[in-house]
């Protein structure tokens, strides 16, 4: 193997290993909401993992991600642990929101991951707001957007894609399109076939499709575009074509998805497409059942962890409303 | 404590409310270079009220942005800068185009901090031009300051004369917190003394105008010259009304309420927001639950009208409270 595949082969193997990270994190996270110790909701992210993986190792580590209720793989991504993860779902003191966010609101700001936001295309102006504030302090950071392809039919995304066209900013737009904006085909209310891609002309920006099973296409296509940014260019939009392994949320079985469609995207999963490109490049197998067992391991310790850890004191409800770390309303 | 502004200004010169908007934020952004402002037609045209006249001028377009029309995009680019070292100032042009934006409002802006369990702050403020009295019509005209009183997670100012504009502006920006500024449109052509140098009026500090014994008028932005004319009258009637000017709905300055309270023993509001979820229903709870031995009467509200805007000057002074209409509700309340 020469240097260069080498390097190849271990940078990909990294990537292998977050991506495992990640299925595994929601693999718990959904065994801990069937054995109720997850409340509320949950929208996994398993099958969307190298979308968050390719980007974030195209970006500088401080640069802004803006992610939604589908979140959890862009905070592991940037950096969050699995236990910080998963305690914030299991309303833990130790989460990453101190138990105040949930699954729907994953944040860990010190690493640039700004937060998951639940109403759709909600987050697409702030990462606007971002690349403005970056362009004006000169510091040379892009803000990145993920959505989903529902947030192509909402105001908020056609307003931040048109500003931040105009003040040509910093910023990408990632739209990772599942095919099913919850439960209905996003082709059944999408007047074009590509429902991010198809839009940027509109706004005079680049509008590009990648397979967003394949983590090293993705690493590519964002490292491009954030150069892009970076250099002034302004912004761009990526959309990449996944598909989800569960239903939309905790309360959706999927039922309405073909079984052949399903089947042949399984097929696809972005985990079997590093292995086999980890296969050709040489890696052999028991290197990545060392990862795999590496992954299993901490994902374990993190669940064990997290069920360990106390919940939030009842005092902390009446905090945080204001920076002084307080909730007065009056005199 | 509450301030008592007494006395009469000196022969000076007065600056209008409109020329104070600008004065308090380019005062701000002399002293700070984190603050910006955006909005429609803030920087070349100096805002459609002329309430950022000179703005571009001197802190030229780096600072001091235009923005399509586009709601949604300005309060959320503003909530993402401000989450990241700015301190962005924000424009909706009219109160009535908050609903555009409502979404960052009610679910983005006075959440996120409280949802990542503090990680983040959004120190900004979203300005805008709010209330009746113009003739402007039914969705350019209303008082929405109640609307934003119903979230928990956002301060909300507004000023009632030009002084208190420059000062309370001053505190807006600097604060960590957001803040919803409205600036009243029926006053921008009232004229006051300007403040002096590094001016600021600490948010959440009500204001005692007028000083009486007989009853307390709590009043808000326009309804505040209207309270104090009512005084005025009711003074020749031989009845001393207290003006207590709010200055700001959150923090809700109750200390000075009560207080007053305690020394007229009775309450009326005046607000020009619709009586049917209008600021004056929370107040008067809290005079309920902690006041109530204070009071020799029942309280009463003088709000707006449940209906929307009119357009015609006889139907909207119909639905805006009218210093005729309280000098009534005084009257009755004191032969109570």
């Amino acid at each position: 193997m020469g240097t260069q595949v080498r390097d190849q082969a271990q940078e990909l193997l990294t990537l292998y290993e977050r991506m495992a990270l990640v299925r595994r994190t929601e693999k718990a996270a959904h065994d801990l909401f069937l054995s109720g110790l997850v409340k509320g909701t949950t929208h996994l992210a398993a099958g969307h993992e190298a979308i968050a993986v390719g980007a974030s190792a195209a970006l500088r580590a401080d640069d802004y991600v803006f992610a939604t209720y589908r979140g959890h793989h862009h905070t592991l991504a940037r950096g969050a642990t699995p236990e910080e993860c998963l305690a914030e779902l299991m309303s833990r003191a130790t989460g990453l929101c101190r138990a105040k966010g949930g699954s729907m609101h994953l944040t860990k700001a010190a690493t640039g991951m700004l937060g998951s936001y639940a109403i759709v295309g909600a987050h697409l102006p702030m990462a606007v707001g971002a690349a403005w504030s970056a362009r004006l302090r000169g510091t040379g950071q892009i803000a990145v957007a993920f959505f989903g392809d529902g947030a192509t039919n909402i105001g908020a995304f056609h307003e931040a894609l048109n500003l931040a066209a105009v003040w040509k900013l910093p910023v990408l737009f990632v739209c990772e399109n599942n095919l099913y904006m919850e439960y209905t085909p996003i082709a059944d209310v999408t007047a074009v076939a590509r429902p991010a891609a198809d839009r940027a002309s509109a706004y005079g920006i680049p509008g590009e499709t990648v397979d967003g099973n394949d983590v090293v296409l993705v690493r590519e296509a964002v490292s491009r575009l954030a150069e892009r940014a970076r250099a002034g260019d302004g912004p761009a939009l990526l959309e990449a074509e996944t598909y989800r392994h569960f239903g939309h949320s905790r309360a959706d079985p999927a039922t309405y998805r073909p079984a052949e469609e399903v089947e042949r995207w399984l097929k696809h999963d972005p985990l079997d497409v590093a292995r086999g490109q980890l296969t050709e490049l040489g890696v052999p197998t028991e290197t990545l059942a060392q990862a795999d067992e590496r992954v299993r391991d901490v994902v374990q310790k993190a669940v064990d962890a997290a069920k360990a850890a106390p919940g939030p004191d009842p005092r902390e409800a009446l905090t945080d409303v204001w920076a002084d770390g307080g909730a007065a309303w009056r005199t | 404590m509450a301030d008592v502004i007494d006395g009469q200004p000196a022969i000076q010169r007065q600056i209008t409310y409109r020329e104070a908007v600008a004065e308090g934020i380019a005062r701000e952004m002399r002293r700070d270079p984190a603050v910006v402002c955006l909005g429609e037609d803030i920087a070349a045209a100096g805002g459609v009220f002329k309430t950022t006249v000179g703005l571009l001028e001197e802190f030229g377009p780096g600072r001091v942005w235009d923005t399509p029309i586009s709601e949604q995009a300005i309060v959320g680019a503003a909530m993402g800068a401000a989450m990241t070292g700015m301190r962005p100032v924000a424009e909706i042009m009219f109160s009535d185009f908050l609903a555009c934006c409502w979404d960052y409002l009610a679910n983005e802006i006075p959440k996120v901090r409280y949802m990542t369990g503090g990680q983040v702050t959004v120190p900004l403020v979203v300005r805008t031009a709010n209330g009746g009295g113009l003739g402007f019509g039914a969705q350019h005209s209303q008082a929405t300051e109640n609307w934003a009183f119903t979230i928990p997670g956002l301060k909300i100012a507004a000023p009632a004369t030009p002084a208190d504009v420059i000062g309370m502006m001053a505190a807006a920006i600097r604060s960590d917190d957001p803040v919803v500024f409205f600036e009243h449109k029926g006053l921008l052509a009232s004229k006051g003394a300007p403040p002096p140098p590094d001016h600021v009026v600490e948010l959440g500090r009500a204001a005692v105008v007028r000083e009486g014994g007989d009853v307390t008028l709590v009043a808000l932005a326009s309804m505040v010259p209207v309270a104090l004319e009512a005084a005025q009258r009711l003074d020749e009637e031989g009845i001393e009304a207290e003006v207590v000017d709010l200055r700001c709905l959150v923090p809700l300055d109750m200390s000075t309420v009560l207080a007053s309270l305690a020394r007229t023993s009775r309450l009326v509001t005046v607000e020009e927001n619709p009586y049917q979820g209008g600021w004056g229903g929370t107040l008067v709870s809290v005079v309920a639950d902690e006041g109530f031995g204070l009071l020799d009467a029942p309280v009463r509200r003088v709000a707006g009208e449940c209906v929307p805007l009119p357009f015609a000057d006889a139907l909207e002074e119909q639905v805006i409270p009218t210093v005729d209409k309280v000098v009534a509700t005084v009257r009755a309340l004191a032969a109570y």
